[in-house]
Parts: C-alpha cells; sequence; structure tokens
C-alpha cells in the first residue's frame, strides 16, 4: 500500500539531509528540496518501481518577498495515476541568481511550463532548449508576476484604501 | 461506476483490459520524420494568427518541404490577459469571472471548479442537492464543448451541415444556461457553497426535454453524418496519431489523452461533486489519431447524456447551498429588505471575511482535460498565488511533432480535433 508515509520514508532513506518541509496540506505530500537536487529526486520518483510518478501535472512559479535567500520557489507537482497519488516538490532560490535546472530531460511537457514560469517570474531554468518568453511579448525587460509590480497604481487618490482594505 | 473499453470504435482491436498500448503498436511511424537539409530552400507559411481553423488567436509557423512540414513553432500569448495577477487582487468571488474566460466553450465546469477549489480551503460540506445540479450543468457544458469540437472538426473538413443540426442544441444548452443564471456564454454560475437558486420547473422541463428526446435523436443522426462517411474518414483517419507514452510526456489529459488508449479522468480517479454517484464509463480509443479524437468525444457524449439522465431522474430533495454564512451570498429578496443581510452581501462581495491560510490544489476534468486550480492563501481577501493549470497550453506543446511529415490540410484536422481554446491557451 502506497500512502504518504511510505513515500516519505523512501525519500529520506534515498536522499536524506537533500528533502526537507515536509508537510501534508489536504493530504498532498509536499517537501522541499535544493535546486541542484530537484531532477535527481524528481527522476527517482518518476523511476521508481512502485510509486510510478510518471505524469507532471503542473509547475508554477511563487514569489515569496519575506523568505530572504530564498525569494523564488518553483514547484512542481507530479502525478502517479497507477497509485493515485500527487506529490508537490518545491525548490527554493535567490532571487539574484535565480537558477534550477530544467526538468525537461525528464518530462516533455516542463518545456512550455518552464517557459511560462520565466516569462512572469524571471527563474532561469538551466538547461532547457529553448528559454525565451512565451505569452509576453519578447523586448519585455522584467517579470511581472513579482510582487513589487503590483496591479494597481499605488499612487492613486480617488480610493479611500481605508474603506475597502486595498 | 465501470471503466472499459469502448464499443464506439467500430475496427476495434482486442485488447485485454486496462492496458496501456505500446509505442510499437500505435501509429507513431505515420508521423513522419523529415529531416531538415542544409542549402535546401524551404518555404514559411504562417498558420494564424487568424485562419479559420485556429478557433481563436494563435499563430503557427510552418517550415515547408513542398507540401510537407519539416517543422513549426507556435506563437500565443495574443490574447493573454493575466488573470493569475488580476487574481491576487480579487476576492475569491470576483475570480469566478475570470474563470468564465478560461474555456469558454464550457464555463459552467470552470466556474464550479473554481468554487470546488475555494470550498476546500474553506473546508464547506456543499448539500446533496447541489452538487447534482452541478453535475448536471458541468456535464450540459462538457456536451456543448465537445459538440462545437466534432461539428468544427466537420465544418474545416468541409462537412458544413453536420455543424448546422447540432447549433440546434447547443442553443437549447445555452437556453438552459439563461433560465439557471441568466448568462449564456460567460456563466459566472453558483456560489461557494452551492447554488445561486434552485433549478426552476422550467430548468428541469428543458434539461428533461433535451435529453430524453431532442438531443439524442440529434446526436444519432450526427454521428450517421460522420462516422461512416467516407470522405470524412479518408480526411481524418491516421492523421496525427500519438502513442499513449508520449502522450503522457506531454501532458495530455482529457478525450486527447483517452484517445491513446489511457482511461484517466479525473471524474473517476478522484471523483469530486458526487460524481461516485453515476453509472458511466470512459470512451477510449486505441491509436491517439484524429478519428480517435472525434469518436472519444462523440462516445463522451453519450456518457455524459447518462449521467444527465440520472442526475435528473434521481435529483436529491434538500437545500441546494451549504449554511456557509461567511461566503454565501444572502438571497437579493433579504438584501433589498433586511440590514444584516445586506451587511453581509457588502461583506461578502468586498472580501472583507478573511480566508483561512492554506494551499489547495484541486482538479476538475474539463472539456479539454485536467483543469486544475493551484490555490495559495496567506490568510487575506485574495489568494496569495493562483495558477490555472491549463489543459489546451500543456497539452498544444506536442503539435509540431504531431503534424511533422504530413501536409497543411492534415495540420488542420489535427489542430482542430485537439480542440485548442485559445482563452484556456493564454489564460
Amino acid at each position: 500500500m502506497i500512502n504518504n508515509e511510505s513515500i516519505v520514508e523512501e525519500v529520506v532513506g534515498q536522499f536524506g539531509q537533500k528533502v526537507f518541509g515536509f508537510e501534508e496540506p489536504f493530504g498532498l505530500l509536499t517537501f522541499t528540496t535544493n535546486a541542484s537536487d530537484l531532477v535527481e529526486v524528481v527522476g527517482f520518483l518518476k523511476n521508481h518501481a512502485e510509486f510510478k510518478f510518471a505524469f507532471l501535472t503542473d509547475l508554477a512559479g511563487i514569489h515569496f518577498p519575506d523568505n530572504i535567500g530564498g525569494e523564488l520557489c518553483s514547484v512542481c507537482m507530479l502525478h502517479s495515476w497507477e497509485n493515485n497519488i500527487r506529490v508537490r516538490i518545491k525548490a527554493f532560490v535567490p532571487i539574484v541568481d535565480p537558477k534550477v535546472p530544467t526538468l525537461t530531460t525528464l518530462f516533455a511537457s516542463a518545456n512550455w511550463q518552464e517557459r511560462e514560469t520565466f516569462d512572469f517570474y524571471g527563474i532561469e531554468y538551466t538547461g532547457h532548449p529553448n528559454l525565451k518568453r512565451i505569452l509576453n511579448m519578447e523586448d519585455m525587460d522584467y517579470f511581472p508576476m513579482r510582487k513589487e509590480y503590483p496591479l494597481e497604481d499605488a499612487t492613486r487618490e480617488d480610493k479611500i484604501d481605508a474603506l475597502f482594505g486595498r | 461506476m465501470k471503466t472499459k473499453l469502448t464499443h464506439y470504435l467500430e475496427d476495434n482491436i482486442p485488447m485485454a483490459e486496462n492496458t496501456l498500448i505500446l509505442p510499437k503498436d500505435s501509429n507513431d511511424a505515420l508521423a513522419l520524420n523529415v529531416p531538415m537539409v542544409e542549402d535546401k530552400q524551404y518555404s514559411t507559411l504562417n498558420l494564424g494568427p487568424v485562419h479559420p481553423a485556429t478557433h481563436g488567436i494563435f499563430q503557427n509557423i510552418l517550415t515547408m518541404d513542398g507540401e510537407k512540414i519539416v517543422d513549426s513553432e507556435q506563437t500565443v500569448g495574443y490574447i493573454h490577459r493575466a488573470f493569475e495577477k488580476i487574481a491576487e487582487r480579487r476576492p475569491f468571488y470576483q475570480i469566478t469571472t475570470l474563470t468564465d474566460r478560461l474555456n469558454y466553450c464550457s464555463s459552467p465546469i470552470n466556474n464550479f471548479g473554481w468554487h470546488m477549489t475555494v470550498e476546500k480551503l474553506l473546508g464547506v460540506k456543499v448539500p446533496k442537492r447541489a452538487e447534482y445540479i452541478r453535475v448536471i450543468m458541468m456535464e450540459l457544458a462538457r456536451i456543448s464543448d465537445h459538440l462545437i469540437c466534432n461539428s468544427i472538426l466537420g465544418v474545416d473538413t468541409g462537412a458544413y451541415s453536420g455543424f448546422l443540426y447540432v447549433m440546434q442544441e447547443r442553443e437549447k444548452i445555452y437556453e438552459i444556461y439563461e433560465e439557471v443564471c441568466g448568462a449564456r456564454l460567460t456563466t459566472n454560475m453558483g456560489r461557494i457553497g452551492g447554488m445561486e437558486r434552485d433549478l426552476s420547473p422550467t430548468a428541469i422541463a428543458k434539461i428533461r426535454d433535451l435529453v430524453f428526446n431532442s438531443f439524442p435523436k440529434v446526436w444519432a443522426e450526427f454521428e450517421t453524418l460522420f462516422n461512416r462517411n467516407k470522405i470524412f474518414r479518408d480526411r481524418i483517419q491516421n492523421v496525427g496519431g500519438i502513442s499513449s507514452a508520449r502522450a503522457m510526456e506531454y501532458g495530455f489529459t482529457g478525450p486527447n489523452l483517452r484517445a491513446t488508449g489511457v482511461d484517466y479522468d479525473v471524474r473517476v480517479i478522484e471523483p469530486y461533486s458526487s460524481y461516485e454517484d453515476f453509472d458511466f464509463e470512459i470512451p477510449i480509443g486505441h491509436k491517439g489519431d484524429t478519428f480517435d479524437r472525434f469518436m472519444v468525444r462523440n462516445g463522451e457524449v453519450w456518457e455524459s447524456l447518462k449521467i444527465i439522465q440520472q442526475a435528473i431522474e434521481n435529483l436529491p430533495e434538500g437545500p441546494y447551498y451549504a449554511d456557509e454564512d461567511q461566503y454565501y451570498l444572502p438571497p437579493k429578496k433579504e438584501v433589498y429588505s433586511s440590514m444584516e443581510a445586506l451587511i453581509y452581501h457588502f461583506k461578502i462581495v468586498m472580501g472583507e471575511i478573511d480566508a483561512p491560510v492554506g494551499e489547495v490544489y484541486h482538479a476538475v476534468e474539463g472539456g479539454n482535460g485536467e483543469l486544475g486550480f493551484y490555490l495559495i492563501s496567506d490568510g487575506g481577501r485574495t489568494p496569495f498565488r493562483l495558477h490555472f493549470r491549463r489543459p489546451s497550453f500543456i497539452y498544444y506543446q506536442a503539435y509540431p511533432e504531431m503534424c511533422k511529415g504530413l501536409t497543411i490540410s492534415d495540420a488542420v484536422v489535427i489542430m482542430s480535433s485537439l480542440n485548442v481554446i485559445a482563452g484556456e491557451l493564454d489564460a
């Protein structure tokens, strides 16, 4: 029987200190790894004889401005169809040097998803075959989903902030 | 609930149940690999941004050797509207209108998918009646989505009449939407915690008439027009095949994946909204070509009809919304007559209530595949991060591989049968 505990046991047994921060929000096993170990960890889960996490469901970026030294996060979600279990793996990288190794060597579907994450967060996927902007125009020189770019003009004065909690 | 191989395919190759198709048995070999030769002159052809076959705005730059496609590159993002960024400044109710505009052929699925994500975060238990109503509306949306895809595939191959027959039925589905929520295309249907109002007798009568009387006849007629039509089958059979292994690697979900022979369906593997109560089958194909995608969608329409028939026959009595006064909008009648309801209405609409802290992923089976909502809440009125897993965006990257070595007319039907919706592609 494969459940979150057996995955934790196996992953910790294989990687030891390289994987940490285990939690289960809403039953979905989530853990963190170093960016340099990401491909190894994901590859291990993908090729594991029992787990068979052979499907990359989702790949997204997150910006945590308060997490100094690991402001940007590349999160990927794997799904094992045979065991019907999901796992979420995060890798935090500093915003000054946001380099994460690419997962395109393992999953072809990571190609555009990594391009999208690069486009919006500026996470550079090293080894990606075609890392360029995908949804925004190519001469854009900033990464719009980062938290320092507010949606509305902060100097706007026609709305009273205290009333609307903005 | 059962999953088994479908009988919808006529030249059914006998297979053991629940087996994947090995790449050597699939028709991957049909996708000819034409190598690029140096010093040779290739011509470039732009298929799109506005082309009748793109169904939205996105561009395919094809490199052609005579009539053969040797390479292609996609340019997407023409209608990118920054939904994920906008969502970071909006309270939960105001995000529902954004989800409408993802896959606008099946808006109710997106709406309810988003509402279910929020309900998962809040821990709301939705009453059975509301779940059944949601199932009815979601399956109607799936029917209208597949109906558009398949009939437009006919139009793209030059068979116009099937499209006109089924558009009449889509109109009836939109009339049901109108009766339930007041809108037709961008529905904004439902509420967090249930439905905004119960199904009216008129709506029930219309749904009954559609699923028991008019629609099955029209769909059967549509199938007789196409399924054994020699000209149509010559155009789409053995075109754009992909093996199950390759499809999995490319992140295929939904009908396009099931056409390759994998019976993965979110409704079955992770049932939401009481899908476990219904008896239906998952149609699958075996070659993953355009014909299989067409037939799988045809089969799914019949299965959706079965689900709606069961749901409307066994519609449970009881409340149609959860007792969740912090998030469920009070009825309009009370808003206009009582002070307390007015205050709650204002607080909910303006998002004055802080959501709990949490990280939640919820997936529903959209018209094109697994539509996922990845929501991170930091305890504020708006999401800290909201990511849409959009099936079209993920599987469309396989398109160059699928049309390599084929001709323009094949490229058009492959694109049409993949059902790439520009709104979902770009978000």
